[in-house]
């Protein structure tokens, strides 16, 4: 993560719903009433302190997406893969466990691969995110997403956003040298539809057509 | 073909999928993936008890929660109009929010709803019930004694009962399959969005849009025509989607009453209490056989798991009435209620459930006959239907089981377990064969060719990643004599003409036969136009005639020619396994199904279908298990880390082969099913090759490492 914090978050400490209320009202709320006291100790009286809250627990973020810059306000608390899918409406990156088990949601960030669903959306502030959708160059497809079509690499096609971003970085990280190592390296994409022969199969041609990925 | 192709515009590979650019581009939207305007966000709260009431639920924590629009529980929930009874057996599926009875553990007590997904799933956290306990029972074994006969799957009795006990070579044994979770990668999801009181748009998972349609009017007594359900892509359902589910009606109850869309995306974990599963099931088959192998009898008897509130039942015994030659055969089917929610069919239902006990047992006869299991079949092979009596339709089994005995190498086999090694490793050799019902339903398909020469293809079937569009366009593109690139294929939409709900291996042979028959008028149509001469330059044509399009909609079903017939889709699959004497670590060296399923439309989404399927078929013989704590009553492994499902190190290159004969009956392409054929047959087929290498005989599955040393 960035030195650079946007704003000040909330402590480490695990907080209940009771007590987080509490803190709330005794430092951010606090904060609040000390810099505009009349407004805020009225919204306080009409319950309005968890929305005063709401906007103090945002930080703002900086990212690059598949090249296009965005500077947004989010929770702490919300992942790389809910912000892209709910918030940046990137739904081509799939939720299908949201506890890193399954690779659905596999995105490269700073061209390395990542589970989006382990990563907070703060924890990617001032780095490159490249999705499915900013794989191909306009019309022109990248050599995987061409090789998944071809092999027939899928058949839902739920996974495979995450199989190919995964497929993509593992031949940049030289773990495609054999259908063994691939196999391998592939394995934290699961894919229920039973695809695998055929994921291989494309992983290798790409391999072994040399073209850039 | 009834009618003559015109000439072959698809490549002999089989087309590529026709959605294939969107789903490799992330443009395929899949139901939780729509942008509706003003959505908020459903989270499910669950039981943490497993049987009793509800003594108490405290919301007003989540309620005062940031962004928490409403808690909805029993409560509270609005009325749904078409719940008239609470949970009986055999009402339907569990009705949701209507009482404080709990009958499962994780059954939803609280659908919370919140401006945003995280505020819900935290206010989701504050919801906290207290409960009157009452003692579960989750323990199939422990409660095999309160089976039943369910209405659905009386006893069966061909000949004399249990003739394989006086049958001078015998065998019987005991097989185990625990529950297995479908669990595809799509969470299941829905977004509900009133339109008006008494109109409502879904996006929902679902593998007939049909049937959710229906389901949802009939809840919320709606005219069928007010609830519109979209669903063009599908993330894998292998009968997850077949039906309804409680949670789909929660959504749709909840945007109800806050009046705003609700979008619902299910946990991992409630994917394992909330849509179903294949029923923990216990068999007992015994075999009888002449000392030349013929079979003199079977006793297939079998109980599978049901939830308390629902008889759910499926055909586990059945592959043995149907599937060889015994003049003798006898089946048992009881249902064990349990505090669990209800099972679903899962990839070949009862059958594949079955037809693991079968043909593991076949496998044993072979050995106590020292014949071949594939001679042993073929002495056994069924020329005619041995439960009606009626001939097959078409049946190339026998080509089968050479295609792939040639293909695996099955003359290395050795008869003798436990007598082939390589690197250290024992190599085994296993066979299994499955057959399932080949199908044909009513479905009606509009055929429109536009001025431009672009045909649109439309049905409201949903694809569910079998390749259904693809079989769709590839039909019509031989049909009418034009390029695949010129076709558009719309599915999963309850506006669209009807078809059948995505399951049952019908699809193909439904579905494609209304696009032959739409073709057929269309062309008929142009023929018309032209005079009776026969071209196929369709923009040519509507140009001179001054006209924009020229559309059909045409309904399409079976023949009354093929009550004369029994129709099945077969299925054979040879696994070669290596397996570790040290550690009992089982790996699949090779895997070869072979299918017969008539003629293939689209052979290269056919052939993944078939891969696909036996690799839910491995997963089932070596890894999948969904463990309850019964102490608790609850799932300890409701997660894709503890729930293993085969990954990519687990799977060599699976190999598909097809017979490619077509059936002369069911549909005009000759095509018959064959998405649960995949499936049928090679947990067998794994575990046979297990005892092949080892002469450690598995009887309960999956087939883990500390079983076999």
């Amino acid at each position: 993560m960035s030195d650079k914090k946007p704003c000040k978050s909330p402590d480490n400490e695990v907080l209940s719903g009771e007590s987080r209320r509490e803190f709330l009202k005794k430092s951010t709320l606090l904060t609040a009433i000390a810099l505009t006291p009349g407004v805020a100790v009225k919204a306080a009286e009409g319950q309005w302190d968890e929305k005063l809250a709401g906007v103090f627990e945002k930080m703002l973020l900086h990212v690059e997406v598949n090249g296009v810059k965005h500077s947004l306000m989010v929770e702490p608390r919300v992942t790389l893969l809910d912000l892209l899918r709910e918030q940046l409406d990137l739904t081509g990156t799939k939720k299908g466990c949201d506890h890193g088990q399954c690779g659905a949601c596999t995105v490269h960030v700073d061209g390395h691969r990542v589970n989006s669903c382990l990563t907070l959306g703060v924890m990617v502030n001032d780095k490159k995110i490249t999705t499915i959708e900013g794989l191909a160059k306009g019309d022109q497809l990248h050599p995987m997403q061409e090789a998944f079509l071809k092999h027939d690499g899928f058949q839902c096609g739920y996974c495979t956003p995450g199989q190919i971003m995964s497929a993509v970085a593992c031949i940049r990280e030289g773990h495609a040298n054999s259908e063994g190592e691939i196999r391998e390296y592939m394995s934290g994409n699961i894919c229920r539809c039973g695809a695998y022969p055929n994921i291989v199969n494309a992983i290798q041609e790409v391999k072994d057509g040399g073209q850039t990925v | 073909m009834e009618s003559k192709i015109l000439n072959k515009p698809i490549p002999e590979e089989g087309l590529s999928r026709v959605d294939g650019r969107l789903k490799v581009t992330g443009k395929a939207k899949y139901s939780a993936e729509y942008d509706v305007k003003g959505v908020c966000y459903g989270v499910m709260v669950g039981s943490t008890i497993t049987k009793g009431n509800i003594k108490s639920i405290e919301t007003k924590t989540a309620e005062r929660a940031p962004g928490v629009l409403a808690v909805i529980t029993y409560l509270n929930c609005p009325n749904i109009p078409g719940y008239h009874t609470d949970n009986q057996p055999d009402k339907g599926p569990l009705k949701i929010f209507i009482d404080d009875k709990i009958y499962f553990n994780g059954q939803p007590i609280a659908l919370v709803i919140a401006d945003t997904y995280e505020r819900a799933l935290f206010a989701a956290s504050l919801v906290k019930a207290d409960y009157t306990k009452d003692q579960h029972q989750t323990d199939l074994k422990a409660n095999l004694s309160s089976g039943f006969s369910p209405s659905k799957a009386k006893d069966y009795l061909r000949g004399q009962e249990d003739a394989y006990k006086l049958a001078p070579v015998k065998i019987e044994h005991e097989y185990t399959l625990p529950t297995e979770v479908h669990n595809p990668m799509e969470l299941h999801a829905i977004i509900a969005c009133w339109d008006a009181d008494d109109k409502i748009t879904v996006w929902d998972k679902t593998q007939g849009v049909k049937s959710t349609q229906r389901v949802i009017a009939q809840a919320f007594k709606l005219p069928p025509e007010n609830v519109q359900v979209t669903a063009p892509f599908v993330g894998g359902a292998f009968g997850a989607a077949l039906r309804t589910w409680p949670h789909e009606i929660a959504a749709v109850a909840a945007a109800k009453l806050v009046k705003r869309p609700v979008k619902l995306v299910l946990s991992r974990a409630d994917m394992f209490t909330s849509v179903g599963y294949r029923p923990h099931t216990w068999q007992k088959v015994g075999l009888g056989a002449t000392a030349d192998g013929k079979l003199v009898g079977i006793t297939h008897e079998a109980s599978g798991q049901t939830s308390v509130y629902e008889n759910f039942t499926e055909g586990v015994v059945n592959i043995s009435q149907l599937m060889y030659a015994s003049p003798n055969v006898n089946t048992r089917y009881r249902i064990v209620p349990l505090n669990v929610n209800t099972p679903t069919p899962m990839r070949g239902p009862g059958e594949a459930t079955g037809a693991y006990a079968l043909e593991s047992a076949m496998d044993e006869l072979s050995y106590a006959l020292n014949i071949d299991p594939i001679e042993l079949r073929i002495r056994n092979h069924a020329d005619s239907d041995p439960l009606s009596g009626k001939p097959y339709s078409s049946k190339f089994l026998k080509e089968a089981y050479q295609l792939g005995a040639d293909k695996i190498g099955w003359s290395e086999r050795s008869q003798k377990p436990g007598s082939l090694t390589k690197d250290g490793w024992l190599v085994g050799y296993g066979m299994g064969a499955g057959m399932f019902g080949a199908y044909r339903s009513n479905a009606t398909v509009t055929a429109r060719l536009m001025a431009d020469g672009t045909l649109f293809l439309q049905t409201s079937v949903t694809d569910i990643g079998p390749g259904t569009g693809t079989a769709m366009a590839s039909i019509a593109a031989e049909s009418m004599g034009i390029s695949p690139e010129k076709i558009r294929v719309e599915l999963g939409d309850s506006a669209l003409p009807p078809s059948p709900t995505q399951g049952g291996s019908q699809v193909t042979s439904t579905v494609g036969a209304a696009v032959f028959d739409a073709c057929k008028e269309l062309k008929d149509k142009f023929r018309q136009l032209d005079g009776g001469a026969d071209s196929t330059d369709y923009t040519a044509l509507l140009q001179k005639n001054k006209l924009q399009k020229l559309e059909v909609t045409t309904a399409s079903k079976g023949s009354a020619a093929m009550n004369n017939y029994a129709a099945f889709s077969w299925s054979v699959h040879f696994i070669q396994v290596y397996v570790n004497p040290n550690t009992g670590v089982v790996k699949v060296n090779k895997a070869i199904s072979v299918a017969d399923a008539g003629h293939i439309v689209s052979p290269k989404t056919a052939a993944s279908q078939i891969k696909g399927g036996s690799i839910m078929g491995i997963g089932m013989a070596l890894m999948e298990e969904a463990v309850i704590d019964h102490r608790y009553g609850r799932l300890v492994n409701n997660n894709f880390a503890d729930y293993h499902m085969p990954v990519q190190a687990d799977i060599p290159q699976v190999e598909a082969l097809f017979v490619n004969k077509p059936d002369p009956y069911l549909n005009p392409m000759g095509a018959k099913g064959m998405g649960e054929i995949a499936t049928i047959g090679v947990a067998a087929a794994v575990a046979n090759a297990v005892y092949n290498a080892t002469g450690k005989r598995i009887r309960e599955l999956p087939i883990t490492p500390d079983k076999l040393i």
